[in-house]
C-alpha cells in the first residue's frame, strides 16, 4: 500500500517552534537567533550589546553550547538573566530546547531575547526555535567563499555581521564579495560591518536592532 | 551532522502513520530534498540503517528526489536553475532573485505492507 503524506519532516520542531513565538508575541520580547561558525564572535556581540542596551532595555540570554558553562558565565557577569543549554553533542539548538528554559525565565520584565546558538554553519538555521529573526555572524579570518557554499544560513537571515573587520589587513577576504553573493541569495539581507571586540561599527547594528525591539514592544 | 536529526524525524513521523494504514512493514520511503538543504545522502542512508534497525521501517528503500534550486528574478519574473550563485538573470542580466524551489524538505510519500 501507497500512502501519500507531503510532510514537511521538520514539522515536530516548527509546531513548536511556533508555541514559543507566540509566547513572545504576547509578551511583547523580541527574540534573536544567533548564528556562526564556532569562534566568530557571538558571545563578543551579545556581551557588547548587553553593556550598551541594559540601561535601556530588559535582556536575558540563552547560550547554546554543545558543553561547558564558558559563555553563560561571561554573560552573567554582564549582570542580565542567563541560562545555558547544553545540547550534549547536538549541532544546533531546537524549539524544544528553549521551550524547556521557560520556568527559569520572568517574561513580564524582558525586551529582547538574545539566543546564541550552537557554533556550526548547516543545521542551526534548519530548526525555528521561536524567534522573530535570524542574525548570522561572519568573521573575516573564516574567508569570503561562506555564502556559497552555506546559502541556506544566508537565506534564512534578516542580519548579516561581518564581524573582526580589525583583522582585515591581515586577511585574504573581501568584503565586497560578500556582500554581493549574500545578496543574491537573499537581497534583502541587512549588512553591518563591526569589529564585535573594538566596537567600530556596532552602533550601526545597535541602531537596527533598538527599531526592532521597539516595533516589537509596540506590537503587543 | 543534520542527517541524524532529519532520519530521526522521518523515523517518527512514518512511524506515527503506520496504524492508521495498518502497515507492519515498510518497503520504501520517497522524500523531496532541496539543494539548499546541503543534506549528503550516503550520511542520511547510513543514519537512517542505524535508527530504523528494529523497527518496522528495517531494510526499507530510501528514495530521495534532487530539487535544484530556482530562481525568480525580481526585475523581469524570469525563473531559471541556479547551478551555482554566481549566475544573474539569462533574461535581463539583473542579480536579485527571490528563491522558488531548493529549500524542500518532505516526505513525499511511502509504501507498506
Ligand atoms: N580581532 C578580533 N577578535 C574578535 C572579535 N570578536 C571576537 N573576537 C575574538 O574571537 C574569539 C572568539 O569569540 P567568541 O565571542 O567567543 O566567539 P563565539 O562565536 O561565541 O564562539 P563559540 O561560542 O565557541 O562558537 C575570542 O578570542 C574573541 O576575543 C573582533 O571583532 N576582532
Ligand atoms: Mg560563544
Ligand atoms: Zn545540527
Ligand atoms: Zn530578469
Amino acid at each position: 500500500m501507497k500512502v501519500s503524506l507531503v510532510t514537511n519532516i521538520l514539522q515536530a520542531n516548527e509546531r513548536i517552534a511556533e508555541q514559543n513565538k507566540r509566547l513572545f508575541d504576547e509578551k511583547g520580547i523580541l527574540a534573536i537567533n544567533i548564528m556562526s561558525a564556532p569562534g566568530a564572535g557571538k558571545t563578543t556581540l551579545i556581551e557588547q550589546t548587553i553593556r550598551t542596551l541594559k540601561n535601556e532595555y530588559r535582556i536575558a540570554v540563552i547560550e547554546g553550547d554543545i558543553q561547558s558553562t564558558h559563555d553563560a558565565d561571561k554573560i552573567a557577569a554582564t549582570g542580565v538573566p542567563v541560562v545555558q543549554i547544553n545540547t550534549g553533542g547536538a549541532c544546533h539548538l531546537d524549539g524544544n530546547m528553549i521551550s524547556q528554559t521557560f520556568d527559569q525565565f520572568n517574561f513580564d520584565a524582558m525586551d529582547l531575547l538574545i539566543i546564541e546558538n550552537v557554533g556550526n554553519l548547516v543545521c542551526p538555521a534548519e530548526f525555528n526555535v521561536g524567534e522573530d529573526f535570524k542574525v548570522m555572524l561572519l568573521s573575516v579570518p573564516e574567508g569570503d567563499d561562506k555564502p556559497m557554499k552555506y546559502p541556506l544560513m544566508f537565506y534564512e537571515s534578516s542580519a548579516l555581521l561581518i564581524n573582526k573587520i580589525d583583522l582585515l589587513p591581515y586577511v585574504d577576504c573581501s568584503i565586497e564579495k560578500i556582500r554581493t553573493e549574500s545578496w543574491q541569495i537573499n537581497p534583502d539581507l541587512a549588512i553591518f560591518e563591526i569589529s564585535a571586540k573594538q566596537g567600530e561599527g556596532v552602533d550601526a547594528w545597535l541602531d537596527w536592532l533598538k527599531i526592532k525591539i521597539n516595533e516589537k514592544a509596540n506590537s503587543k | 551532522m543534520h542527517e541524524l536529526s532529519i532520519v530521526q524525524n522521518i523515523i517518527g513521523i512514518i512511524q506515527s502513520e503506520l496504524s492508521k494504514h495498518n502497515i507492519t512493514r515498510v518497503k520504501s520511503i520517497s522524500l523531496r530534498i532541496g539543494r539548499m538543504r546541503q543534506v549528503v545522502p550516503d550520511a542520511l542512508f547510513f543514519a537512517f540503517e542505524c535508527l530504523s534497525k528494529d523497527t518496522p521501517l528495517e531494510g526499507a528503500e530510501v528514495k530521495i528526489e534532487d530539487i535544484p534550486i530556482k530562481g525568480r528574478c525580481r526585475n523581469c519574473h524570469h525563473e531559471f536553475i541556479l547551478e551555482n550563485w554566481q549566475e544573474n538573470c539569462a533574461s535581463c542580466g539583473e542579480n536579485q532573485m527571490d528563491i522558488i524551489s531548493g529549500k524542500e524538505l518532505e516526505i513525499a510519500e511511502f509504501e507498506g505492507t
